[in-house]
């Protein structure tokens, strides 16, 4: 179970159903979760990597805990626009959003 | 099989449900609330990984304050009375097909794939290290993560203050 493949399953699931969020949801709110369980799997990796990769230092993570900073940035920033979507149109709906369509 | 099997079991278990919840539910509020128990499963992840310092971080900042936000943005863009948040999900069965697709070619990459393993990391203090690699090898990333935060923090505050005019 310890093994460096078994870490690389569960994050290339959690990728997948990220995608797949990003992919069917239309609920602006939906689409960010998605987005923090891709990046969730990516940190996963870098962690698991640092471990059995034979690393002598920690580089895997720190890189982690860039991704947790730039997530957060990216949450707060996305949910500003959200919420200012809904005040201007009424929707999270993210295909209500066209209105810069040619 | 050991204890630490059956933990580890658990841990990747409840993350992998929780997070097909996540995906699948179609109340916000449920999504939501599945997240946390996905956060806290990653979480649990790192601490196998030996990550103690990561798996605090990802408590504190996820579960605290991401996590936080996200339901707050989901109480105030919709209405009390409507129960549930419904959402269209339009090109479900070819988004299902291309994700399948995609996590065959991931896994197939890592079940096959010969990775450089070497010695295995053991228990340590991780804190120390992480801290010294913070400010010798990576400062000027770090540097560049806090000119992030700040944009981030005034172009927030900019997009959510009310319009003049």
């Amino acid at each position: 179970m310890d093994n460096l493949t078994s870490y690389l399953i569960i994050s290339a699931i959690l990728f997948v159903l990220g995608l797949y969020a990003v992919m069917t949801r239309r609920n602006g709110i939906a689409i960010l979760m998605g987005i923090e369980l891709i990046l969730n799997s990516a940190s996963l990796n870098f962690v698991a990597f640092n471990r059995f990769g034979g690393m002598t230092k920690l580089d895997g993570h720190v890189f982690s805990i860039f991704i947790i900073c730039l997530a957060a940035a990216e949450a707060v920033v996305a949910l500003a626009i959200i919420i200012n979507l809904f005040k201007n149109l009424e929707s999270v709906n993210v295909d209500h959003a066209s209105s810069m369509k040619g | 099989m050991s204890m630490s099997e059956l933990v580890f079991i658990f841990i990747a278990a409840l993350t992998i449900s929780s997070a097909f919840w996540v995906v699948f539910s179609n109340n916000l509020i449920y999504s939501a609330v599945a997240l946390l128990f996905t956060l806290f499963g990653v979480a649990g992840l790192y601490v196998f990984l030996f990550a103690d310092f990561i798996a605090a971080t990802q408590v504190m900042v996820y579960v605290g304050g991401i996590l936080v936000l996200i339901i707050f943005g989901v109480m105030l863009t919709n209405q009390i009375s409507e129960s549930t948040v419904t959402q269209t999900n339009r090109p479900r069965l070819l988004a299902g097909v291309i994700a399948f697709i995609i996590f065959l070619m991931v896994a197939y990459i890592s079940l096959t794939t010969q990775w450089h393993e070497g010695t295995v990391q053991t228990a340590e203090k991780t804190t120390t290290v992480i801290g010294d690699m913070i400010l010798n090898e990576y400062l000027l990333p770090f540097e560049a993560v806090s000119l992030v935060l700040l944009a981030a923090l005034l172009g927030s505050a900019l997009l959510s203050r009310k319009q003049h005019g």
